[in-house]
């Protein structure tokens, strides 16, 4: 099983500093494979760096040798342009070797600009276009259901996205059958490719719209390790809905609530200086 | 709406498809069915009745059912997700791209009433297209048999295959053919009559007819090969290469003339082996009619095979 820290929640604050720890190194890895690809995600991988974190280095219990092991807990990762932050986290797990990840969108890489399960050991689906993650994601959940089996299914999806029909025909599906084993995470940075979900096409009141469709709701600080520890652990006899607030461009100053960072790559000097914020 | 109870000699290749899914699903506890809404015209309601937890309807919700069924195979299971063809094709085709083929997904996807069985529902209820769709969608096997057999063997195949398979089946009767081989394999063209005039070459409802076809150019001194393609995707390219021996090759489908078994069969011979050919198939929307309206319409008749292929040879 990972080789997280995880010593019980009364010392969630040592276990929040570690995922802390974690959370700045895929920060700082994912802006080093964007400087190098010179092109990526930084907008939407620092947004949810601090999910990445938690899930992969204390919430899930999986072996990552063993990437298929039919008892894993399972992370899809909806929102797969986020290529930057996800393929840090499965190398910082041990899915690959970390030195891989300079090969990002090269020429044959296994790490694509969008996340391959025939390429990468640790990918359980392929997603890109959004709106696939909760519907494959509520698929597993079932599956767990039926065997009584007791692995969770986590997915992440972005806000934008839930904009996407399918994500509320999954969303019914999970609440009718009370899949009390699926935890969706939606990383709340309220910004879209181009601009602000609310003058785009509007999704509040979404805590609202997630209880309708029968599920839980928790509203949390999305960079708060501490606070989406206790979320993730949260139990319920409904699908979870995770609402984290968070920024995009989270961590370098200059990318924290752009729109236009959600595409493109930092210049020499703007790379320096977001690794000094990032130190 | 052309609703075609079993009839004297004829079979409803739904019947052979459950029949088949309950006893795999009875020796494999793996094996799930996904419905969107859709237990009725797919016929499992005696499955839901043998295996209730096993029985996933997902409503009307084809995005959602094609990726509920990829969740299910990466949770263990081997999904036989079921639907009209033309909302589980054309509603869903990105899920079946992204979370089916492309993902290597153990999901089996049927595709019931396919081709133009809904008849009189018209262009939006018709699947013609499917093929076309489907068939440039790597590691996706694609199979279309031709009557209760083949549509049982189409199926323990698809479940014995790790991998996405599409089955295309039809719910407009057809009679149980004598077939010529002892099983079913992927891959593998059946030639079901031989002749060195012309070969049709047909898949689905239409090999019966190619049958019937070939024995009226029988009486008329011409002797066609009937070859059944089962299988489009992995195509058996040297049966079609064979086909091409006798120098005029048609193809039968319930499909459009585009982009289906006929275009499949055109790139093998245009590119290896170019001879005399026709595609027999839809136009493109069809008007107001009952399916066999229509087959008699577009020529999909043992008559209009046999007219297509004298006028070939006569060319």
């Amino acid at each position: 099983m990972n080789q997280v820290h995880r010593q019980g929640a009364d010392d969630l604050p040592s276990r929040a500093a570690h995922v802390a720890q974690r959370a700045n190194w895929i920060r700082r890895s994912a802006l080093k494979m964007i400087f190098e690809a010179k092109q990526g995600h930084p907008g939407g991988d620092l947004s949810a760096a601090d999910i990445l974190a938690v899930l992969y280095f204390d919430v899930m219990r999986y072996d990552a040798s063993q990437p298929n092991a039919p008892g894993r807990d399972r992370f899809i990762m909806s929102k797969g342009h986020c290529t930057g932050a996800f393929y840090s986290v499965l190398a910082g797990a041990g899915f690959f070797p970390e030195e891989e990840l300079s090969t990002y969108l090269q020429p044959l890489s296994r790490l694509n600009g969008h996340p391959s399960r025939t390429y990468l050991p640790g990918v359980e689906t392929n997603t890109g276009p959004l709106g696939h993650g909760l519907p494959v994601a509520v698929g597993a959940a079932i599956a767990g259901q039926i065997d009584k089996a007791d692995f969770r299914v986590f997915v992440l999806t972005g806000d934008g996205e839930l904009q996407e029909g399918s994500c509320w025909e999954a969303a019914m599906t999970a609440g009718h059958r009370k899949l009390s084993n699926l935890t969706l995470i939606v990383d709340r940075n309220r910004l879209q490719q181009g601009a602000p979900t609310e003058e785009t096409v509007s999704l509040e009141p979404l805590a609202d719209k997630w209880r309708a469709f029968g599920w839980d709701v928790l509203e949390i600080d999305g960079h708060d390790p501490a606070a989406l520890i206790t979320a993730l652990e949260t139990k319920s006899e409904k699908p979870m809905c995770v609402i984290a607030a968070t920024v995009k461009g989270k961590g370098v100053s200059y990318m924290e609530n752009q729109a236009g960072w959600h595409h493109g790559c930092p210049n020499a000097e703007q790379y320096a200086q977001a690794l000094a914020e990032l130190s | 709406m052309n609703d075609p109870e079993k009839t004297d000699g004829l079979f409803d290749c739904r019947e052979a498809y459950v029949a088949t899914l309950e006893a795999l699903a009875e020796a494999d506890t793996r094996i799930v069915a996904v419905v969107n809404d859709s237990v009725g015209s797919s016929k499992l309601g005696g499955f839901r009745k043998k295996f209730p937890e096993r029985l996933i309807n997902v409503g009307i919700a084809e995005q959602n059912m094609i990726g509920v069924g990829a969740g299910l195979a990466n949770g263990g299971k081997v999904p036989f997700v079921s639907g009209a063809a033309c909302f589980l094709t054309g509603r869903a085709l990105e899920q079946i791209k992204a979370d089916v083929a492309y993902s290597q997904a153990n999901v089996k996807l049927c595709g019931i009433s396919s081709g133009i069985a809904y008849g009189e529902l018209g262009p939006t209820h018709h699947s013609i297209e499917d093929l076309a769709w489907l068939r440039p969608m790597a590691n996706l096997t694609v199979i279309v048999p031709s009557d209760p057999w083949e549509t049982g063997e189409a199926i323990k195949a698809a479940a014995a295959l790790d991998g996405p398979v599409f089955v295309r089946i039809s719910r407009m009767p057809v009679p149980a053919l004598k077939h010529t081989v002892e099983s079913f394999e992927i891959g593998k063209a059946e030639t079901l009559r031989e002749g060195g005039d012309v070969a049709i070459i047909a898949n689905g409802t239409m090999v019966c007819r190619a049958l019937a076809a070939a024995e009226a150019l029988a009486a008329d001194g011409v002797q066609a090969k009937v070859i059944n393609m089962a299988t489009l995707t992995p195509l058996d390219e040297a049966a079609i290469l064979d086909a091409a021996k006798t120098g005029a090759v048609i193809t039968v489908e319930e499909h459009s003339v585009r982009g289906g078994l006929g275009g499949a069969v055109a790139e093998v011979l245009a590119t290896q082996s170019p001879c005399s050919m026709r595609i027999l198939g839809f136009p493109g929307f069809l008007p107001t009619g009952s399916a066999e309206f229509l087959m008699e319409r577009y020529g999909l008749t043992a008559a209009g095979i046999a007219d297509a292929a004298r006028d070939l040879l006569a060319r």
